[in-house]
């Protein structure tokens, strides 16, 4: 507890170092899955070739993706980009299938429903079917979310600075406070990327809370009937 | 792509097949502390998980505690226990145990919840006792979900066997931790080849035991649920 007090702005630096590093895979992981996750369902082609790929990606291991990364796009080995790119092709990886799995779940009803009324395909998908995978895509999005806040750590073996440097301080100086530190902190900050899913998710799709008025939930109940 | 010609001169030469840093005898030794722990782990989290399946208790309590643990960074584990019991092999089989017991637990109990409660009762109504209903009805139907779930922990312990090297002489991982502190690009990256093909191998080689685990007479689709729900749940925290 000693060491924690004493420490408490280094503890924060690496919280926000932590922070930078885990967004960017996230947000960007979600902006690039979703154009692949609906061309993984709409043509089989496609299909078998996206979700094959994200399977294999998905197998790799991270601390030697770190180590692999580099070489491929020639960046620095100690570069924060490493763990930035690694970490965003792990959650393309997984939220592909998620997407494509998600737009699958929509009604095929609802979907003709839309088009009878006058949707362009385009239109369509984005205010149809997008939203009404919403739900699944949350789920996705949060256990990125969480695990992509876990990963971070690793980076600070090869020397990229997050809240795993207190994993490799403490260790090679015997501060077991500080390991404590680190794991509490970045379990808190998964918490806390997971608590802000699910409130934007309340926000943006309004259906799905349980206080919702009933006119704006019928479209969920259709799709549950 | 000088680099990876470094690499794969690194992986091919043979000064490295020779003595206690052999490739063969790092890749042996990375195997055979993934089967170790994923025996152990087995041994804890499957009568845990077909108990939790079968009577159905204990779930809420399972949920949690697993969501748990896939938060905590495997590095943190893995350093926090080799500062307790010492630097050594006995850190990383610890931590990677602990990592490894939520998705076989899930994998138990998923397993068991997926099969249609008709065939249970079917099985009751023939006379069979408890004991016959877990090992000839519910072990075989669930077998499926189980390999996908052990699937993933084998995946998942590999990989953080890589990351074991850190605080422990043992396997792969070792090029990667003794490239970085010589600057011995070629090692590192030859050593993080080795490892993405051994994974990539054995996701290889689960894809068709899972194949073959779906019991004869039992369509694979209606045994597997969706694979949404497969995907989301995976464990991914630990790498």
């Amino acid at each position: 507890m000693t060491w924690v007090l004493a420490n408490l702005g280094l503890i924060w630096a690496r919280t926000l170092d932590h922070v930078v590093l885990s967004l960017p895979p996230i947000v960007l992981c979600f902006v690039i899955a979703v154009p692949l996750g609906w061309l993984a369902r709409r043509y089989a082609v496609s299909r078998g070739i996206i979700l094959t790929g994200a399977g294999l990606l998905y197998a790799i291991p991270s601390l030697p993706l770190f180590f692999v990364l580099p070489a491929v796009i020639g960046t620095g080995l100690r570069s924060p980009l490493n763990v930035i790119i690694a970490l965003t092709l792990y959650g393309v990886a997984l939220m592909v299938r998620v997407v494509s799995d998600g737009l699958e779940s929509v009604d095929g009803d609802v979907r003709q429903s839309a088009t009878a009324v006058g949707y362009s395909g385009w239109s369509r998908f984005w205010q149809v079917e997008l939203p009404l995978s919403g739900p699944v895509l949350l789920a996705g999005m949060r256990v990125v979310a969480v695990s992509t806040v876990s990963l971070v750590t690793v980076g600070a073996v090869i020397g990229v600075q997050s809240l795993g440097s207190l994993f490799t301080d403490g260790f090679q100086r015997g501060i077991q406070a500080e390991i404590l530190a680190g794991l509490v902190a970045t379990v808190v900050l998964a918490l806390a990327f997971d608590g802000a899913l699910v409130l934007l998710g309340r926000l943006l799709m309004p259906w799905t809370r349980r206080d919702a008025p009933t006119r704006v939930a019928a479209p969920i109940e259709v799709s549950a009937a | 792509m000088n680099l990876f010609a470094d690499a794969i001169d690194w992986i091919l030469d043979p000064a490295n097949y020779t003595g206690l840093n052999a490739i063969p005898l790092r890749l042996g030794q990375h195997l055979l502390f993934t089967l170790v722990t994923l025996l152990i782990a087995a041994a804890i989290a499957i009568p845990i998980g077909y108990l939790i399946g079968h009577t159905g208790r204990g779930r809420g309590l399972a949920v949690t505690t697993s969501g748990g643990l896939r938060a905590i960074p495997t590095l943190g584990l893995l350093t926090l226990v080799a500062l307790w019991v010492g630097v050594g092999v006995v850190a990383p089989y610890v931590a990677l145990t602990v990592l490894a017991i939520p998705p076989i637990l899930a994998g138990a109990y998923t397993g068991f919840e997926a099969i249609d409660r008709r065939t249970v009762d079917a099985a009751r109504a023939v006379g069979m006792s408890e004991l016959q209903i877990v090992r000839k009805v519910e072990v075989p139907l669930g077998l499926p979900l189980l390999i996908g779930r052990l699937r993933s922990a084998t995946l998942q312990v590999i990989a953080t066997a890589t990351l074991a090297a850190y605080v422990a002489d043992i396997g792969l991982g070792r090029y990667l931790f003794s490239g970085l502190k010589t600057r011995d690009y070629a090692q590192m990256l030859g050593g993080s080849i080795l490892v993405i093909l051994l994974a990539l191998a054995l996701e290889g080689i689960f894809a068709l035991i899972q194949r073959f685990a779906v019991p004869r007479g039992v369509s694979g689709r209606l045994a597997i649920p969706k694979p949404s729900t497969l995907r989301t749940e995976r464990s991914t925290a630990a790498r």
